[in-house]
């Protein structure tokens, strides 16, 4: 039998177990603001979200009259996509973990 | 008082029909938002890049990534906006680029009057400058409630 070189025993391992895996979703919330139109707000969710009219409406009343409303939710990588592209549309989106 | 549309849906085109006052108008808006994207950072932008985190790293590495794209599409949609404002027709993507365009110089403008929810349009003194600008904002939202209209799908869904 070959002589084994005695390796250390202790091998340091990254520290995954400790490094919090947060996966919880992420969701996209648009804010009340006084310039976009009622109409556009509506027309905007239901082009990029292919959401009905009345689902559409019904989210866009969220916005205006609580100030805010989640129009989407997911990973960090679609939601920053949804974001950019509600953001192309000039609404007022932020996204932040659930 | 009936109100001339100029904007109206027809199937998958939009007819448009401004007149020379208009046209010059709206190139005149569009002459000055356009150098203003040079720089995306003005705070007169500050509506057309808000922030997508709230934290600034995050937020910082989200601008990185977006900003150019947001510039460019930005600044196509002014330009066609621009090259058709006096066609007779327009396509869905034209069309489309106006409603962007339409609302990205609301937003500018909006900012700019610091408006608030509701413009009491009666009490407008159009001599002077901040009543006319929001003759102006009005006008544009009117153009933009036509243009929403002549692009919302027919049926309610």
């Amino acid at each position: 039998m070959s002589q084994v070189v005695e390796a250390p025993i202790e091998v340091r391992e990254p520290e995954l177990d400790h490094v919090p895996i947060d996966d919880r979703p992420w969701v996209v919330i648009v804010w009340n603001d006084p310039i976009n139109l009622m109409s556009y707000v509506t027309l905007v969710l239901q082009r990029l979200f292919g959401y009905s009219r009345t689902r559409a409406t019904r989210l866009m009343l969220q916005v205006h009259q609580e100030g805010k409303a989640v129009v989407s939710s997911g990973t960090r990588e679609k939601s920053e996509l949804d974001v950019s592209r509600l953001h192309a549309h000039g609404l007022w989106a932020t996204m932040q973990q659930d | 008082m009936l109100f001339h549309r100029q904007i109206r849906g027809d199937g998958d085109r939009v007819r448009l029909s401004l007149n020379a006052g208009e046209q010059l108008l709206l190139r005149d808006l569009l002459d000055q938002l356009e150098p203003l994207l040079a720089d995306p950072d003005d705070p007169a932008l500050r509506r057309l890049f808000p922030p997508a985190y709230s934290d600034d790293e995050s937020d910082e590495q989200y601008r990185s990534l977006v900003r150019d794209q947001l510039v460019t599409g930005r600044a196509k949609a002014l330009a066609t906006m621009r090259a058709t404002l006096g066609s007779d027709t327009l396509d869905l993507e034209q069309a489309d680029a106006w409603l962007r365009a339409l609302n990205d110089l609301r937003l500018v403008l909006g900012t700019r009057l610091e408006v608030s929810e509701e413009v009491d349009y009666e009490d407008l003194d159009v001599e002077e400058p901040r009543g006319r600008d929001l003759a102006v904002y009005g006008y544009l939202a009117w153009l933009q409630e036509q243009l929403v209209d002549a692009l919302q799908p027919a049926s309610g869904r």
